[in-house]
C-alpha cells in the first residue's frame, strides 16, 4: 500500500523540479527524510553471475521472464523490463583489458579478448520522467529518493514506458500494469540492503547513502586510472547530466551504448514547459484558423 | 593435515584466520581487474594472415537491442486516438461558428461528429488500458507534469459538452443551454486537438520528442482538415464554405509545419519517410493535396464535394497513423536514440 502516513513540509521548489541537482526527496514533499540511497554498480569487478537476477526475482517474487537462447554472449535475458529488474549484460570484445591475459589463444582470438559484464537496473533518477507523466501518481517518490511503482493504482495507461530514456520499466503481458525496480522499498523500510546489492558476491553491486557512493566511486575510478584501467568512467554520478544525476549509477569500463545505455540521456519533461507553450500557440492558432475560415466560408457561400 | 586442507591454504582465493590475522584476503570491490595477471600487451592494430580489418560502424549497440522500451500503445486505438481527438476538436469549432452564423445543419454535423468522435477517442483511450477496469484511476490526480492526466481531465470535461450540444442540435430542444454546450466545447476544443502532440512528444520516443516544436501546428492542421473534410462530406452544398476555408487552412499548417520539422530534426526524421510510418505519411500528403484540391474546385458538384470530404478525413488518418508509426520505428532502432546523443555530447565539448 501506499505510505499514506508521509509528512508532508514545505512547497518543493518548482525552479528545481525539472533541472539540474537538487535533493529529490525534499522536492517529493518529505520534510524530515533519509538520506537519499542508491546504487553504485562496479562494473569492473562484475564476473556476471547473475546472482543479482536472480536474488531479485526471488525477494521480489517476479515471473518468469523467457526461456529463450539469445546468443548474445551469455546474456539470456536481454534487457530490463516488467519481470527483470536487474539485467546482467555480457559484452565480448576484441580488445585488450589493460594488462589481462585473457588465456584466449585459438585461431582468430588473437589473445585479444575482453568480457565485459555489467548488472543494470532502474536509475533512480533525480528527474524520473516515469515519475513525472504518470497520470494516476502510481509511481511515486520515496522517502529514500527512489522511484516506486503502486501496482494496486496502476492502470496500465503506458505513457511511462516510452518515458524513460533508459528502457527500464515496461508493461507485464497478461497483467497490463507497469513495473520496476523498487531498490527493494520494502527491504529499505526495515534498515535491510536491496535483495540485489545482499547477493553480490563480489561488491560489484554497492548500495548506501548516495553521497558516500559517489566519493567511493570517484576514489575507485582514481584507482584504476592510477592501475592504466584508462577506459574506465562513472556513468550517470554527475548531477549536472540531463537527469540530474542518477541515484543508481555505474562504473563502466567503454562507452555506455556498449552496454546498452543511453550516451546522453535526457529527461523529456525538461522540455515540457517549452511543449505546453508551443500546443498553446498551436490551439490559439486553430481558433484563429477557424475565425478565418467563417470570414472567408462567407464570400464563398 | 589433509591434502584439501594444505590446497585450501595455499589458494589465494581463501581466507584464513591466523594468530596474525586474516590471510588471503580477498581484494573484493578493490580487485584491480585486468592489472593483475600477464604481462602489458600492445594495444590495436594487431593484424595476422592479412586478416581484413572491420572499419568503426557508425555507432554501437548492445546486440542491436533498443535503447528505450518502445511505446505499449497499439495502432488502432492511440493511433485512432490522435486522428480523433484532433477531428474533435477542431469540429467543436465548425460547430460552433456554424451556431454564430447560422448554418443549422453544417452546426449539426459537426456538433455531432465532434461528439461521436470524442466518445470513440474515449473508448480508444480506455481500451488500450492495460487494466481498463481501473479507467477511473486517471481522475485520482491532477498532474500538469503528465500530458496525460492534463488530457484525461480535459477529455472528462469535454466530451459531456459536444454531448449536449449535439444532442439539443439534432432534436432543436434546450437551444440556450445547446449554446452554453457549444460554446463550452469550441472553448475546450482546441486544447483538445493540440494537446496530443505534447502527448506524444513528452516521451523518449526520438521522432516524437525531437518534433515538439512543430508537432502541435501538425495536429491542430491535420484536425482542422479532418473537421472540414466532415463538413464537406456530410454538410448541404449551400453551408459547407467555412468548411472548404477551414480544410484548406488545416492542409496548409500541417503541410507546413510538418515540412519544417523534418528539415529541422535532421536524421530522427527518416522514419517519417521510412518504412510503414512513411508510407502512411506519404499517403497522407497525397490525400490531403487531393481533397484540398477537390475542396477548391468541386464548388458545385455534391459528389466531388463529398469525396474530397472523405479524402481530406483519410488523409488526416494516415498522417496520424504514420506519426504513430514513424515513433515506433524511431524507439526500435537503438541508432536513432544513440547518434543524435553522441552527436549532442561533441557538440557540447
Amino acid at each position: 500500500m501506499a505510505p499514506v502516513d508521509i509528512q508532508i513540509g514545505r512547497r518543493p521548489n518548482l525552479a528545481g523540479a525539472l533541472l539540474g541537482d537538487t535533493d529529490p526527496a525534499t522536492q517529493g514533499g518529505y520534510s524530515d527524510h533519509p538520506p537519499r540511497m542508491g546504487f553504485f554498480t562496479d562494473t569492473s569487478v562484475c564476473i556476471g553471475c547473475k546472482a543479482c537476477e536472480v536474488a531479485c526475482k526471488e525477494w521480489n517474487a517476479i515471473p518468469e521472464d523467457g526461456l529463450v537462447f539469445t546468443g548474445m554472449s551469455m546474456d539470456n535475458s536481454q534487457g530490463l523490463g516488467a519481470s527483470t529488474w536487474r539485467h546482467v549484460a555480457f559484452i565480448e570484445q576484441r580488445k585488450p583489458i589493460a594488462a589481462q591475459d585473457p588465456g584466449v589463444q585459438h585461431e582468430g582470438a588473437d589473445g585479444e579478448f575482453r568480457w565485459l559484464m555489467a548488472s543494470d537496473v532502474c536509475k533512480h533518477c533525480t528527474h524520473a520522467a516515469c515519475l513525472d507523466v504518470c497520470p494516476t501518481g502510481s509511481l511515486f517518490r520515496t522517502e529514500f529518493g527512489t522511484v516506486v511503482v503502486q501496482e494496486d493504482i496502476c492502470n496500465g495507461c503506458g505513457y511511462c514506458i516510452p518515458a524513460c530514456p533508459y528502457g527500464v520499466i515496461d508493461q507485464r503481458k497478461g497483467d497490463g500494469r507497469a513495473w520496476k525496480c523498487t531498490l527493494c522499498y520494502d527491504r529499505l523500510s526495515v534498515g535491510q540492503e536491496p535483495a540485489c546489492a545482499k547477493n553480490c558476491p563480489t561488491n560489484s553491486i554497492q548500495f548506501g547513502p548516495l553521497d558516500e557512493l559517489r566519493e567511493r566511486a570517484d576514489a575507485r575510478l582514481a584507482q584504476l586510472h592510477e592501475a592504466g584501467v584508462t577506459d574506465a568512467r562513472l556513468y550517470g554520478r554527475d548531477p549536472d547530466d540531463g537527469v540530474g544525476g542518477d541515484g543508481a549509477f555505474f562504473l563502466l569500463l567503454d562507452e555506455p551504448e556498449v552496454y546498452g545505455l543511453p550516451p546522453d540521456p535526457v529527461v523529456t519533461t525538461r522540455d515540457l514547459p517549452s511543449m505546453w507553450k508551443h500546443v498553446a500557440a498551436a490551439a490559439v492558432t486553430l481558433i484563429g484558423g477557424a475565425v478565418a475560415a467563417f470570414a472567408a466560408g462567407r464570400r464563398i457561400s | 593435515m589433509t591434502e584439501l586442507q594444505q590446497a585450501q591454504q595455499s589458494s589465494r582465493n581463501v581466507t584464513d584466520v591466523t594468530k596474525d590475522g586474516l590471510r588471503g584476503v580477498r581484494p573484493d570491490r578493490d580487485a584491480l581487474t585486468g592489472v593483475a595477471t600477464g604481462k602489458p600487451r600492445r594495444l590495436r592494430g594487431r593484424q595476422r594472415d592479412g586478416a581484413p580489418t572491420v572499419p568503426d560502424a557508425e555507432f554501437t549497440s548492445y546486440y542491436g537491442m533498443p535503447v528505450i522500451n518502445s511505446p505499449v500503445w497499439s495502432s488502432p486505438d492511440v493511433a485512432g486516438y490522435l486522428f480523433l481527438g484532433g477531428l474533435a476538436g477542431a469540429a467543436s469549432l465548425l460547430g460552433a461558428g456554424a451556431q454564430a452564423t447560422r448554418r443549422p445543419a453544417l452546426g449539426r454535423v459537426s456538433k455531432a461528429g465532434a461528439f461521436v468522435a470524442g466518445v470513440l477517442s474515449l473508448v480508444g483511450l480506455v481500451h488500450d488500458l492495460g487494466k481498463p477496469s481501473r479507467f477511473l484511476n486517471m481522475l485520482r490526480v491532477f498532474k500538469v507534469t503528465s500530458p496525460m492526466s492534463v488530457g484525461s481531465w480535459l477529455l472528462t470535461g469535454y466530451v459531456p459538452l459536444t454531448g449536449i450540444a449535439a444532442a439539443s442540435a439534432l432534436s432543436g430542444r434546450a437551444p440556450k443551454i445547446g449554446a452554453a454546450a457549444t460554446a463550452g466545447s469550441a472553448l475546450l476544443g482546441p486544447a483538445v486537438a493540440s494537446y496530443t502532440a505534447a502527448l506524444i512528444s513528452d516521451t523518449a520516443v526520438p521522432a516524437w520528442h525531437d518534433g515538439y516544436p512543430e508537432m502541435p501546428f501538425v495536429f491542430v492542421g491535420s484536425g482542422a482538415s479532418a473537421a472540414g473534410g466532415l463538413g464537406l462530406l456530410a454538410a448541404p452544398l449551400t453551408q459547407t464554405g467555412p468548411a472548404r476555408a477551414m480544410a484548406v487552412f488545416g492542409v496548409g499548417t500541417e503541410l507546413a509545419a510538418f515540412e519544417r520539422m523534418e528539415h529541422r530534426i535532421g536524421m530522427t526524421a527518416e522514419p517519417y519517410s521510412r518504412g510503414r510510418g512513411g508510407a502512411y505519411v506519404r499517403a497522407g500528403k497525397v490525400l490531403s493535396v487531393l481533397g484540398i484540391a477537390g475542396a477548391v474546385l468541386s464548388g458545385r458538384s455534391r459528389v466531388a464535394s463529398a469525396l474530397s470530404g472523405a479524402a481530406l478525413l483519410a488523409s488526416s488518418a494516415a498522417t496520424r497513423w504514420g506519426i504513430f508509426h514513424a515513433g515506433m520505428q524511431s524507439a526500435n532502432d537503438p541508432k536513432y536514440t544513440i547518434i543524435p546523443q553522441r552527436e549532442r555530447i561533441k557538440d557540447k565539448r
